[in-house]
């Protein structure tokens, strides 16, 4: 049987009307509820290292003013970009935005410190001993350098250590993470050739080593891997009770990462922007492995037509989590901010404007 | 009474069959012929009808083939548009360059590039004998019982288990075995690697390769087979001359849908295979070494991406898997043609 394109056409097109339809629809449904509910909804998304700190802080902000928050930890890469596009209230990102990709945006990004993460130097040793290392033998074990756990640099700096001769295996992240980036941020600006190979960014290109996907594939791999080394975020070596490595920081003290060190690393000159990485820390009882993590949103926050009751939420919302909030931060082992990073933080919420007028929020 | 009517009734039929002869036989048949007429007839008269539904449903028929090309050209067109900054950054050095550096923004899919066509050649020749060997049990050795039943739906299984199973599985068996190997071959005792890779991606494709070949086998004619017999050959004989010879282009057909599926598999690749780009220097690293593949790029490095550059040449990468894929199976389909027996 023959069928004619104009028939053809015409199912095609009926169809495509159906289509239309429904979906005008649904939007109109989900236009109805948004306007029929009380309460706002804010909607960010970012950053996975915080999640764990940003789901419990939200849960309980919506308990106390009832709004709801919906964080989507998609990654600090996607945050930004969700960010870039406009389509969120606010981001999360692990490495502050850069220069040139703040000129990317279309207006001026802020970004306020949550909290502080640390990353830690992990091993897989028989006895799990403390090391003592130093950054330019890290840097040196990363770059290939130095293959051997007996080898005299890691022997001078371990006297009491019994170090066997085997190689060391390097284990390093797979997927881009801020993690990463910490860690290669401190080693860029401890090593000259780090510098040069390397450099610092969420990927790399490593020149030895295995990769694991997240922390736990990196620490999966170094738990069986006898000779490992590698690196994952603090907080997740206090809750596996894996061996880290004291390390020596710019004043020469050998420092055991811990809560309380890391918010030691914060405290030094915070720029007004917060833009500040804190590896390597002037700071002398600071781990040198440390950094803030960001929440960022725009400062002209009538952008998509978001209402000034949403905008007032937000800022509510971010003040809270920099003072009322901080008490949730050590119960989930994130490092708590320094009270001189907070002052920075009101100056910055304070600067928000809606239309250009300054915005009247409950602090 | 009952008795009685039967009686009856028998004796009146005899009675219609003796007075009208064949003559009953035909009316009935007439009768049945004006049945069946009339039943066309209402065919004919609902046919204006049916032709509505017939013309509609060929229509469905056609929009959903129309949108099921349109999607593939879909992808392949916002997969090349999408990775057209990255082709004009990169050049055709994308395919030769062996450095993935987002730091410094120089993207090479060569690592890339071999890990995937490695990881998926090899699994392909861990999994044929086992594949083969499944479907030849199946179809000439153990036809009935409850043994081919459980072989059966369990190579079945191996296709449902999710494919990160797959991967934490071989994490704590397959590495450390692979590790061990490593250790007596004086090489770094790594562990994950293309090997434990292609070990863990070889046992996920047996189900597909074993499923068509399972049911090409038994379709090898008898006589053929039994003309096999009689002229004195053994059963090893038969299935090697014969049965695979005149399946083969089943067999392959079943190959290159699991090429398809090794190729593209990247929860358990990436957990095993070490996720390194540094290229093997010789002939036993090039297996025993860490590697990495396209898929795994992708999945590792999409979501922390922020350049521009650097996103547009994972999709690159993307679309350089699509055309390794489309590739291989325009050459699978070939031989597939080249094996047919007519």
């Amino acid at each position: 049987m023959k069928l004619s394109h104009r028939n053809i056409f015409v199912m095609f097109l009926s169809v495509l009307m159906a289509l239309t339809v429904v979906s005008l629809v649904s939007a109109a449904g989900q236009g109805e509820t948004k306007g029929k509910a009380k309460n706002v909804e804010l909607l960010g998304a970012g950053a996975t290292f915080p999640y764990p700190l940003y789901s419990k802080m939200f849960d309980e902000y919506n308990k106390l003013f009832g709004v709801k928050v919906n964080y989507q930890a998609i990654g600090s890469g996607g945050g930004i970009r969700q960010m870039l596009s406009k389509t969120v209230d606010f981001g999360g990102t692990d490495a502050f935005m850069s220069d040139k990709e703040l000129a990317k945006a279309d207006g001026t990004i802020l970004h306020v410190p949550t909290c502080l993460g640390a990353v830690v130097v992990t091993y897989n040793l028989e006895g799990s001993p403390k090391l003592k290392l130093t950054s330019d033998v890290i840097a040196d074990a990363f770059l290939g350098k130095i293959t051997k756990w007996n080898d005299e640099r890691i022997k001078a700096l371990n006297p009491g250590v019994k170090l066997p001769d085997r190689n060391i295996t390097i284990v390093h992240r797979s997927d881009g993470s801020g993690t990463t980036f910490i860690f290669s941020d401190y080693l860029t600006k401890v090593s000259k050739d780090w510098e040069k190979q390397i450099g610092r960014g969420k990927a790399l290109n490593w020149p030895v080593g295995i990769g694991g996907k997240g922390n736990p594939g990196v620490a999966g791999l170094v738990k069986q891997t006898s000779g490992a080394m590698g690196y994952v975020e603090l907080i997740y070596t206090l809750q596996n009770k894996m061996p880290y490595a004291l390390i020596k920081n710019k004043s020469g003290n050998f420092i055991e990462p811990s809560l309380e060190t890391v918010s030691q690393a914060a405290n030094i000159d915070i720029p007004a922007d917060t833009r500040v990485s804190i590896t390597d820390t002037d700071a002398k009882n600071g781990y040198p492995i440390s950094s803030f993590t960001w929440l960022i949103f725009y400062k002209e926050q009538n952008y998509n037509k978001r209402s000034p009751d949403q905008v007032k939420a937000l800022l509510s919302l971010l003040w809270w989590v920099e003072h009322s909030g901080q008490k949730y931060n050590e119960a989930l082992e994130y490092a708590k901010l320094p009270e001189a990073a907070v002052k920075r933080a009101e100056v910055i919420l304070k600067s928000v404007v809606y239309n250009g007028k300054k915005i009247d929020f409950k602090q | 009474m009952i008795l009685n009517s039967k009686k009856i009734d028998v004796k009146t039929i005899m009675q219609e069959r003796i007075t009208s002869g064949n003559g009953g036989i035909a009316d009935m048949q007439t009768e049945n012929i004006k049945k069946r007429s009339n039943s066309f007839d209402t065919v004919a008269s609902s046919r204006k009808n049916n032709m509505g539904a017939e013309k509609a449903f060929n229509a469905v028929l056609l929009i959903m083939g129309i949108i099921v090309i349109l999607i593939l050209a879909g992808i392949l067109v916002s997969l090349f548009v999408e990775s057209l900054p990255a082709i004009k950054y990169n050049g055709f050095g994308f395919l030769i360059n062996n450095v993935w550096d987002p730091v410094t923004d120089r993207y090479g899919a060569v690592p890339f590039l071999l890990g995937t066509l490695l990881t998926s050649f090899l699994a392909l020749v861990i999994s044929i004998p086992f594949s083969l060997a499944v479907s030849i049990v199946l179809a000439e050795y153990l036809k009935e019982g409850w043994i081919p039943a459980i072989l059966k739906s369990a190579t079945d299984l191996l296709a449902g288990v999710p494919s990160v199973i797959y991967g934490f599985w071989g994490l704590f068996l397959i590495t450390p075995i692979v590790r061990k190997i490593e250790m007596s071959l004086n090489l770094p005792p790594y562990g994950v690697s293309i090997l434990a890779a292609s070990i863990i991606l070889a046992i996920m494709i047996i189900p597909y390769s074993a499923s068509i070949a399972r049911e090409v086998i038994p379709l090898v004619p008898v006589d053929i087979k039994e003309a096999s017999y009689s002229l004195g050959a053994t059963k090893y004989e038969t299935i090697k001359t014969i049965i695979l010879k005149y399946s083969m282009s089943g067999i392959l057909a079943g190959i290159v849908l699991s090429l398809g599926r090794a190729i593209g598999e990247t929860m358990a690749v990436t957990m095993l295979i070490g996720n390194s780009n540094i290229l093997p220097k010789n002939f036993l690293s090039l297996i025993f070494n860490p590697g990495n593949t396209m898929a795994s790029v992708i999945a590792n490095e999409f979501t922390e991406a922020t350049g521009n550059i650097y996103l547009s040449s994972l999709v690159e990468i993307g679309l350089l898997l699509f055309i390794v894929s489309f590739i291989l199976n325009v050459i699978g389909k070939y031989i597939i043609r080249k094996f047919v027996i007519e």
